[in-house]
């Protein structure tokens, strides 16, 4: 295993990444690529889950080593958890982009990871938070993250407009996947998509085959 | 609950206190490298099929150039519906899977439940992720329990990946190869054995580090068969002559006997209470 950790500055598995979440009308778009690599050369799973659940309605990506990722959502789904039954209420969005604020802030010389926290709550609707690498937090109506998102930051500010509609907004969000994971070695796979709404959430699963093609000769 | 450390419970949160003690190590060695340890240098695979999970290892395990065990056991009894293969460092895998086994009959006592994988695969992320990637154990983890069949990888840094067919150590990719082609989902127990004993082989052949019998382990709901050796290497030496010496092969020359002179210092009795 080690022969293929060349000069990769993440240890081990890494996302290496093309992550996004957009606000429409009533509800957000979170969305991700399912390709993890080791050391930018291998692909060590061409179907990992990088949009995870932390509560009912919060949804989050992530980003950097798929070790400390992973280990920090889980952490953050406890926390959220805990909080809400001492709340009996629904966590707002905010406390969960809080809480895996964080743990990367306070933890930021040993993790490498980073988030994109989105969902819906009952004070403020659709809202899309990102967590950086050293523990910033921000809230933003769409964002993008990951090594992929180099790539398409012309398109999503060309493209994106606040309160599109539903059907718009997984047009757009399916695009910026594609164009990303065209041009990005390290993000491939499925696109992996979930629909956010006051109502309930949606997964939607768009194999690579199936993605819309961009000029693909 | 299981906890992956059963004596104490941590602290809250994060505990990064072992990697200040590794790098003061390292800077305790010549040129900051340590010593390297003895790695399997293997091939482990894993299927799921129609009526549980099929998990293989070849059996040799290797101490630089010279193997240094032919029949070594790689496939790891987790619980009665579990069972893990590890490659890596060898003694790493073997404490580590022995850490979760225990862990788990304690829970399975406690709680009068059989365990479930992702439970093991749960406190496996935790144990490892605690120590930063400084145990090197790949695991694939297969079992069955009321939610199914399942098989999971855990790397050393802590990542978890749920699969439906899986292959790790050095002969991973030729046994990969395998699998990508021949893998159908639902598949037959018999279709699954032998996908999973070509994996095998394939690492076997393309691969130094792996080598010798293949051994399998297939678990359903109806209970474990574990099959070693599954196939043996059809490269068997055949060794000319006996190395065992009679007893009589070395002469005694001379014999001399001290008495050890012992007094004797304190005696205590304690009268145990077991009315």
């Amino acid at each position: 295993m080690e022969k293929r950790c060349t000069d990769s500055q993440v240890k081990g598995v890494s996302t290496g990444t093309t992550i996004l979440a957009a606000t429409f009308d009533g509800g957000v778009v979170i969305g991700s690529d399912s390709r993890a690599s080791i050391g930018g050369e291998y692909v060590s799973s061409k179907t990992i889950n990088k949009v995870i659940q932390v509560h009912d309605r919060i949804f989050s990506c992530m980003a950097g080593s798929l070790a400390d990722a992973q280990a920090v959502t889980k952490a953050a789904k406890f926390h959220l958890s805990f909080h809400s039954v001492q709340m009996e209420t629904p966590p707002l969005v905010i406390a969960a982009a809080s809480v895996l604020k964080e743990l990367c802030y306070k933890n930021k010389d040993e993790l490498q990871a980073g988030f994109i926290t989105a969902g819906w709550d009952r004070k403020k609707g659709p809202q899309v938070y990102v967590v950086s690498l050293g523990g910033m937090l921000i809230s933003q109506p769409v964002t993008i993250g990951g090594s992929g998102s180099t790539y398409i930051y012309g398109y999503v500010d060309a493209k994106y407009k606040p309160n599109m509609s539903k059907e718009e907004c997984l047009q757009f969000a399916t695009n910026a996947l594609a164009l990303a994971m065209g041009r990005d070695n390290v993000s491939g796979g499925v696109a992996h998509l979930v629909v956010v709404t006051e109502t309930g959430v949606e997964h939607v699963v768009v194999p690579g085959d199936k993605l819309p093609k961009f000029h693909n000769e | 609950m299981a906890l992956s450390n059963v004596f104490e419970t941590p602290a809250a949160g994060f505990n990064f206190d072992n990697t200040s003690r590794n790098a003061a190590l390292e800077g305790l060695f010549d040129g900051g490298q340590t010593p390297k340890p003895m790695k399997t240098g293997t091939t482990i695979a894993g299927v799921v099929f129609k009526d549980g999970v099929v998990l293989g290892a070849d059996t040799r395990a290797t101490s630089s150039e010279v193997v240094a065990d032919k029949m070594c056991a790689k496939i790891h009894y987790i619980a009665p519906n579990i069972y893990c293969c590890g490659a890596g460092t060898a003694a790493d895998t073997e404490k580590t899977t022995d850490l979760l086994s225990s862990n788990l009959t304690i829970f399975s006592l406690n709680s009068g439940r059989n365990p479930r994988v992702v439970m093991a695969v749960n406190i496996l992320q935790d144990m490892l992720y605690r120590y930063r990637g400084q145990i090197g154990a790949n695991l694939i983890l297969g079992g069955v329990d009321c939610t199914g069949n399942h098989l999971y990888t855990v790397g050393p840094y802590g990542s978890v990946n749920k699969v439906p067919y899986l292959s790790m150590g050095s002969g991973d990719l030729a046994a990969l190869g395998i699998l990508e082609d021949g893998f159908k989902a639902d598949m037959e127990l018999e279709e699954a054995k032998e996908l999973v004993r070509l994996a095998i082989h394939a690492g076997i052949m393309s691969d130094l580090g792996s080598g010798n019998n293949i051994d399998i382990c297939v678990i359903t709901r109806q209970g474990v068969d574990y099959i070693r050796p599954y196939q043996v290497s059809e490269y068997k030496d055949n060794r000319k002559t006996k190395y065992k010496y009679r007893p009589g092969t070395t002469p005694v020359l001379t014999e001399k006997v001290v008495r050890l002179k012992l007094e004797v210092v304190q005696e205590s009795m304690q009268r145990m209470d077991t009315a």
